[in-house]
This record gives structure tokens, sequence and C-alpha cells, in this order.
């Protein structure tokens, strides 16, 4: 049963060593670590000794029900309507604190509601930040996934011609990423600014005086999307490269070929490019996935999570539970999930990429 | 032979410097003022005194960027590498105390029994921490801006109340001389949040946590009181009289010296930087909400770590960097209020008739400590985003409420912080 990996390969092992080791040290190790504290009540400071609390952690994060509200009715029966004629709804305070009636909603926070009829679905949690947190993450992979791998291919595309000074071009593209995060978050913060910020004053400008200013960091509706299009063209530069490596793997022949041929502009890229950028593709995707389901440097430093969790993210909740509120328990908890939802979709994307 | 004689001299130089050293033991100590140089100048100044006032201990001082102290504390006391004398912001002590990082002061307490309250850290009875100073805050203003909009000057005696505040507070929006009428400093996220604007709350009579147990908030922080205070709060900014928590931070610097704002809620840190601009500046008293005027008291403390084998030597040092000439010096280098009357005779901007003077009166009357809990870490972290998720437009009701049961989970999850009847 010997394998190659085990038979007289001991400098094999031994160039891997410093690896494995450093790994195993700083990523596996601390994963179980993290597993385990998930499963305490550990505190980052505290006299007071660990206990295990089972799966109270997850529960706390992940307890979610639907409340049905029906429409507060007068003495007549006939529901009570306010001046734009929706009816009007019981808090939901009023089922989810002191209510002895209902304790499965106990403690528990609306997350959002619909109407269906002239009833109300809502959507309570235990923990209501969490679940705004992991949407928002969800949200921000889904778009910057897509559009940042988009994005740097174009520019790939566009930087892969022998021109006099291309590498002018390369080197302003790669720039963003050279730059610390912490730094170019600050610098966005002041482009984004509601007083004075460049963005508003430019498409004040290009608008003649129409476009009204906004706070883009400071309006739910905007800030994440702020932040997306802020990472995006931060981080745009690095899959560029590695577009770009990809490109100059083709073999120039194809492409003598498809011109022979006489191939279209389109027809090259499709039939020639494209198949040849395959595990290029593959990869780029699963790096930006990963990467943006670690987001953490821009919210930290240009929204704290605001306004109202419309930019929380499962890693800053992470940190700001485990070192903020001192709840290694918590913090590590979410890590956990992170982790398994990241490994559930690194695992799709490679079954949906895979070689046929 | 002369060549001689100086080698000799400086051998018996340096074996007498050896010795002496090695007689003085070491103390060491963790500040949080780096990149300060005032205020470095002022501590090398003492921790030199010191040195040369006796022969038994060296204090030796490393400085810290405040952003990274409490972190550095933290991971030191995790790592069992604590100094002997460490400094502590003081709403944070009972934490650092309660977990074990500190132990009590070996200082006779007559020695501060003249200090203001803030700067005396209390836990459990005990006295665990000491500041050589105290901060305050007031709502900054100019004369000719109370006068233009016709406005009562008010004083310690009869402060303004929530009517008297919420019409001032319209008047300067009314004049449309203004970007804003009031600037509340949300560009500073942190512990400006709790400790700036804990005191309205405590002025409209509701709390962070219930001061008698310290083991629930409810009923204080989603109480009736804390209901009005967080429509008024709310309404603040949804009227357009404050700028929100987009706030950008260069406006909360210099916004009041450029004319945008009426009225401006700032330290007394600030005060000089805006006196300079300003000849009629006024520093008013916090407004009466219905329950007194109330700021926030207590800044940064000495203490000494559970780790020192020589608290003796420890609080020595502490006891020393007490007496006034120093407490005066602090205050000269940054600005800070003194913590004793004969202290304040001694600086510039805070004896009778000093510039200043009136933010010691302010602490005197209106200071009110943070709650002292070691639960208060979290509690200040939960108050905040309140604060901020309020002034976006949430629903005040369910926002009290998520506050006040994340606080007495987290009181639960700490087996009642140790606090006992």
């Amino acid at each position: 049963m010997a394998s190659k990996l085990t038979t007289s390969n001991r400098a094999g092992w031994g160039f891997a060593l410093p690896g494995f080791g450093l790994i195993a040290l700083f990523i596996v190790i601390p994963f179980f670590f993290a597993f385990y504290l998930s499963l305490t009540n550990q505190r980052l400071i505290s006299p007071n000794p660990t206990e295990f609390v089972g799966l109270s952690n997850y529960e706390n994060l992940l307890s979610i029900g639907v409340l049905t509200l029906e429409p507060e009715r007068d003495d007549a029966g006939t529901i009570i309507r306010d001046d734009d004629g929706l009816p009007e709804y019981p808090r939901v305070r009023s089922f989810t604190r002191n209510n002895p009636d209902f304790p499965q909603y106990a403690g528990m926070q609306e997350w959002f509601r619909w109407q269906s009829g002239d009833t109300a679905k809502v959507v309570v949690a235990t923990d209501v930040v969490f679940w705004k947190s992991l949407w928002n993450t969800v949200k921000f992979v889904l778009v910057v996934a897509p559009v940042q791998a988009g994005l740097a291919l174009c520019l790939a595309l566009l930087i892969n011609q022998r021109l006099r000074g291309i590498n002018v071009y390369r080197a302003i593209y790669f720039m963003p990423v050279v730059v610390s995060i912490v730094v170019v978050s600050l610098l966005w913060r002041f482009l984004y600014s509601p007083d004075s910020g460049l963005l508003n004053n430019m498409l004040q400008g290009l608008t003649f005086g129409i476009f009204e200013p906004r706070d883009w960091l400071g309006n739910p509706d905007t800030a994440l999307g702020s932040i997306m299009a802020m990472s995006i063209w931060q981080a745009v530069g690095f899959h560029m490269v590695i577009w770009l490596a990809g490109l100059q793997t083709i073999s120039p022949m194809l492409y003598e070929a498809a011109s022979i041929e006489g191939a279209s502009k389109w027809q090259t890229f499709r039939y020639v490019t494209w198949p040849g950028l395959r595990n290029t593709a593959v990869l780029v995707l699963i790096v930006i996935t990963m990467q943006a389901f670690a987001l953490f440097a821009q919210i930290d430093v240009m929204t704290n999570g605001g306004p109202l969790d419309s930019t929380t993210t499962l890693v800053f909740q992470t940190v700001e539970r485990g070192y903020g509120k001192q709840d290694i328990s918590g913090g590590a908890t979410i890590s956990v999930i992170l982790f398994l939802l990241v490994l559930t979709i690194s695992l799709i994307q490679r079954f949906l990429t895979r070689e046929r | 032979m002369k060549m001689r004689t100086t080698l000799g001299a400086a051998l018996l130089a340096t074996t007498g410097w050896a010795t002496m050293a090695a007689a003085q033991t070491e103390l060491s100590m963790w500040y949080h003022g780096a990149g300060n140089p005032q205020e470095a100048e002022v501590l090398n100044h003492i921790v030199a005194d010191f040195n040369a006032s006796q022969s038994d201990w060296n204090v030796v001082v490393e400085s810290f960027p405040q952003e990274s102290y409490n972190d550095s504390v933290v991971a030191a006391a995790l790592a069992g590498n604590l100094p002997d004398i460490i400094d502590v912001d003081g709403p944070v002590m009972p934490n650092w105390a309660w977990s074990g990082y500190l132990q009590p002061l070996q200082i006779d307490e007559s020695t501060i029994e003249n200090f203001l309250p803030g700067p005396k850290g209390y836990w459990d009875g005990e006295l665990y921490s000491i500041g050589l100073w105290d901060a305050a805050v007031a709502l900054v203003t100019r004369q000719s801006i109370l006068d233009d909009l016709g406005l009562r000057t008010p004083t310690l005696e009869e402060p303004w109340t929530l009517e008297e505040f919420n019409a001032a507070l319209d008047a300067a929006k009314e004049s449309g001389n203004f970007e804003y009428a009031l600037d509340l400093g949300m560009a500073w996220t942190g512990e400006w949040y709790p400790y700036s604007f804990s005191p309205f709350l405590q002025s409209f009579g509701g709390d962070l946590v219930d001061r008698d147990t310290y083991q629930t908030a409810e009923g204080v922080l989603n109480g009736e009181e804390a209901m009005a205070f967080g429509d008024w709060w709310q309404g603040l900014f949804a009227n357009d009289l404050a700028p929100g928590t987009s706030q950008d931070p260069a406006a909360r610097e210099t916004g009041f010296q450029d004319g945008k704002y009426a009225f401006s809620w700032n330290g007394n840190w600030a005060a000089m930087n805006i006196m300079n601009t300003f000849e009629d500046t006024v520093f008013l008293p916090a407004p009466d909400f219905g329950n007194g005027p109330k700021i926030g008291a207590a800044s940064w403390q000495f203490g000494v770590s559970s780790a020192s084998e020589h608290p003796d030597g420890a609080s020595a040092f502490i006891e020393f960097a007490l007496q006034d000439e120093y407490l005066a010096a602090f205050s000269n280098a940054i600005g800070l209020i003194p913590p004793t009357t004969s202290s304040a005779q001694m600086t510039e901007n805070y004896q009778d008739g000093g510039p200043m003077a009136v933010f010691y009166d302010l602490t005197e009357a209106q200071a009110m400590v943070r709650p002292v809990t070691p639960g208060y870490v979290v509690q200040a972290k939960v108050f905040e985003k309140a604060l901020a998720d309020i002034a976006n437009g949430a629903d005040v009701a369910d926002t009290l409420d998520a506050a006040v049961d994340e606080i007495n989970a987290d009181i639960e999850r700490n087996a009642g912080y140790g606090h006992t009847e």
C-alpha cells in the first residue's frame, strides 16, 4: 500500500513541513478551537469559569419565527385604518415582551414584515442583527463576485495589447491593490462625504446642478451599494492581473488560426479566449467569493455597520462581539457558521465548474 | 598617570551608578498617551522627580497610542505580562478590577479627600484607581449668538429647561444663519456617545442600567423617561436640528469656528481652540431635562495591576504624582480639569476668573459617573448603537427594547458581574 507520499520521500515532507505547520497552527487549530469555544460561554476576560452551554449559542443566533398580526378592530369589528387607509396593527413588542401567551416569541425582535390581505406577517428573530448581517454579506457577494470578475476581465483584455506605455496603465489599475485597504477606505469616506465630497460635487457639475447632493454612507439605501462600488474598484486590479496571466498562457497560434479562418472579434473571444480562460475563471470566482465573504475593513472604517445595520456583515459582527463586547463564544459561533457557509458555496462552485 | 586617574574615576562612577540602580527596584508603567509630546513631557517629569526623590523604586514608562491601549492591556493580562502601574479609563476600571487585572491602591484616603468625585475610582468599596484630572462637557456658543437669537443666558443655578433648550434650537434653525443649530459630535464614534449623551438620558430620568442592583436595564433604558428621551433625540435629527451619524469628522473639529453651528456640545479639551477663535465664547451648563442637569465624569486614572510584586512601590508613585504641582502641570499642558481646588488655583485656565474655570464649576455641580459596573464595557457599546439607530430613524421603543434585551442577556451570561447585595 506504500504510495509515493510515504516511501523515501523525506525531503518532500521536509519541504512541505513549514507550510503545513503554519497552516495547521494558524488555520486548522484555530478553527477547531473556535468550534470548541462556540459550545461554551467563554468571555474575553472574566473571573467566572468557562462552562459548556451546548448549542445555546447557535440557538440564540439562529432562532427565527413568523408572527401573524391581525389588524386592530373597533368594537363593531371593523378594521381600524390610518389616514392612508392601511390597517393598524398591534405592536410587535406586545407579543414578544412579557407576554406569557406567546412564549415562543419571547425576546424576539422584528426583522421585516409583509402584508397578506389584511393580516401582516412579521418575521421575528432573537438576533436580528445577525440575520441582517448574513443578508448583507450575501447581497455583497452576489453583486461583487460577478461584477468584479467581469470588470477585471475587461480591463485585462484592454491592457493585453502591445501598445506604447501600456505598462503605465497596468500600474495605474493595479495601484489600489497595493495601497492599504484602511487608507483606501478613509479616502473613499471623504469622496462620499455629504458636505463637500468629491462624488457629490462631480455629479452636480456634470448635471449642471440638477443633482441633489446625497449622504451616500449615511443613507441605508445607498450605504451598502457605495461600499460595494468602492470594494470592486479597490480589488479589481488584483483579479485583472490573474486574468492577464491566464490570457498570456493562450497560444498565439490559436489566434492566428482564428484570424485565418476569418473569425470576428466576438467569435475569437467566444471560441478561443474564453475556453482558454476556464481554469482562471474558476480560480478568480472562488477567490473573489471568499474575499467578499470576509468583508470587514471597509465596514469598520467607513460605517461601523450602520446606518440601521444596513452595512453590518458577518465578520464585522464576529469582531464586534468577540472583542468589542468581550463575547468570544458569540464571535466564535458566527465564525463557525461563516466557515460552513463559505465551504458549502465553494464546494457548489467547484461542482458546477468541474471538468465534464 | 593622569589617564589612569580619569579611567579610575570613570570606573568608580560607573560602579557607583550601577550599585545605585541595583538598589532601586524597577517598576514598569504603561500609559495611553503616546503621540502627545506635552503629555509625555509632564509624565516624564513626574517620573524623573519620583525616581530622584527616593532610592527604593525606579519607574520606567512605556507609552501606547490611545486607540490600541485597552487592547494591549487585555492582551497582556491574558498573556500574564501586565506592568506594575497601568492607567485605565474611569468607566472601564470596574471591569478590569472585577476581571482581576487591578488590585486596590494602598493610598491614604486623606490625601484624596479634597478631590472631585469623578477622578476617584471605587469598586466594591475599595479605591482601585485615582485620576490626576477630570474632563467636562459644556454647550459651547457665543454671547453674540445668544443675543441675536434673543435667548436667556443659562446659569448653573438656573440652567435651560427642555422647553427653553428646544426653543433655542428652533430659534437658531429659523434664523437661517447656520447649517445646523446643534453640533453634538456624532462623528466621534466610540466612548463619546455614552460619555456625553448618556447624561441626557439620565437628566430625562432614565439610565443605562438600574443602579440599585446593576442586574437589569428593564424599565430604566426602556421606561417612559427613556422613551421620552428617545423621541426627543430622534427629533433632533428628524427636524434637521443636528447633523447625524454621517457628520464629517472635519466639520466636528472646526465646524463651530466656521460658523456652521449655533451650539456645539463639546469637551473642555476643545475649549482652547474655540476661545482663540471667538472672544465672546461662552460655555453653557447642560440643560435640565427634568431630573437635574447632568454631564459625564471620570477620565483616565492610575491603578496598580494585580501582577505587580511591588504594590507598595506602585502606590507610592501614584501618591507622589497626586501633588498639586503635578496636577496643575497636567492641566496647563493639555487643558484638563485639575481635581482639587488648590491645584486649580495653580493653573492658568482654571484659577478663579480663569478662562476655563467654568468647567471646574460644571464638573463640581453636574458631573455624574457612568454606571460603576464591569458590564459597563458592553452597555456602552449597546447604548452607542441604540443612539445611532434612533438618530437614523429606527423605532424608538423597539430599539430601546433590543438594547435592554442585549444588556440583560450579557449580565446574565456573566453571572451578574459580581455585584453583591
